[in-house]
């Protein structure tokens, strides 16, 4: 790591070039609006009322701890994401952030996010958001990402901690429904990046992270993500199982889960990068609806509307 | 050049100043709900 550093040491006059936009940009806000919109369903379906205050100030920890652990891995990744077309516009790629300053920026905003919500909301769920965070930054991103095509397999865990967190900030405690809102997450994470990944493929060849189709070729990649999408509408289901969410639920659920075997299953007949492009983008919308579909089920429960 | 850095080294010493404020504030306002029986 240090040396990787002192190979990534800048003219002091570049690195100082830096705006108050470039540290917003380090947190990667594209990421963190996802693990906000997935924690305030956990904060909203936990049973129990918290005061609106406390709700806004869970929401914000957990959205400082995706950004401070956005901003440790954009420091350890900095060598490889200059070369990436994806990446390369990145705050520690072109040189605005020094990576040591980045890695400073994460550490201190990950330690006042875990703080914050152990002070003011509970310590389960400030131990939760500890998880998530050095998760993401050890076994993702130094021990996972460069070393084996099953890295955003159990990687992909980082982003599903998010509901559990805001369930915790509300309950105190971690039970099944939170378990599954996980699961569901897990679940989507494989087929989402490897979508993309069908399509950033050289890239990442060029760096040499092994994502699957890099190592495996893009059929092989296909099939799994269509394993992935299959399996993931039973999963999908697990909220209605455990009463958390109605037959209404159930119902969208299969329905949003059949358009993304749809787009699985176009993706294996027609190879091209448009199609992967168009099954990661429909990823994206299948979560939110997801999520969406259970808090605004969990309204039509509270007014007799959901069955 | 030098003119440039400075105004941007003065706007993100701004831009510290005030999360720290913001910051303080929140404390400040998590403190009366948590007196007040509001929290958990």
């Amino acid at each position: 790591m240090h040396d990787r550093l002192i190979a990534l040491e800048l003219d002091p006059a570049v690195a100082d070039a830096s705006e108050v936009r470039d540290y917003w940009l380090l947190l990667k806000p594209n990421v963190m609006s996802l693990v906000v919109f997935s924690a305030a369903a956990g904060l909203y379906l936990a049973p129990g009322n918290l005061h609106p205050l406390l709700m806004a100030v869970a929401l914000l920890c957990i959205a400082v701890a995706a950004g401070a652990a956005g901003a440790i891995n954009n420091s350890y990744d900095a060598d490889i994401d200059r070369m990436m077309a994806r990446t390369r516009r990145r705050p520690t790629a072109t040189g605005r952030i020094r990576p040591d300053d980045a890695l400073a920026f994460g550490v201190t905003l990950a330690c006042m996010s875990v703080m914050v919500m152990g002070l003011a909301l509970n310590w389960v769920a400030a131990a939760v958001l500890a998880l998530t965070i050095a998760f993401y930054v050890f076994v993702y991103t130094m021990w996972l990402k460069r070393r084996t095509p099953q890295n955003i397999v159990i990687g992909g865990a980082a982003g599903a901690f998010p509901p559990i967190a805001g369930w915790a900030a509300v309950t105190g405690d971690v039970s099944l429904a939170p378990i599954a809102l996980f699961l569901i997450i897990f679940t989507w994470t494989p087929p989402h990046f490897w979508a993309l990944s069908l399509d950033r493929c050289e890239d990442y060849a060029r760096v040499g992270v092994p994502m699957l189709p890099v190592v495996a070729g893009a059929d092989t990649t296909r099939r799994h993500i269509l394993a992935y999408t299959l399996a993931l509408l039973p999963v999908s289901l697990l909220p209605w199982w455990l009463g958390l969410a109605s037959g209404l639920y159930a119902l969208a659920a299969l329905a949003l889960g059949a358009g993304f075997v749809r787009f699985a299953l176009k993706l294996s007949r027609d190879r091209t990068k448009r199609t992967a492009l168009r099954t990661f983008r429909y990823s994206i919308v299948y979560l939110f609806g997801i999520f969406l579909t259970l808090v605004l089920d969990k309204g039509a429960q509270a007014w007799g509307l959901a069955w | 050049m030098a003119r440039d850095q400075d105004s941007r080294r003065r706007i993100k010493n701004i831009a510290l100043a005030l999360i720290l404020a913001a910051f303080a504030a929140l404390f400040y306002l998590i403190t009366i709900v948590k007196m007040s029986g509001g929290g958990t």
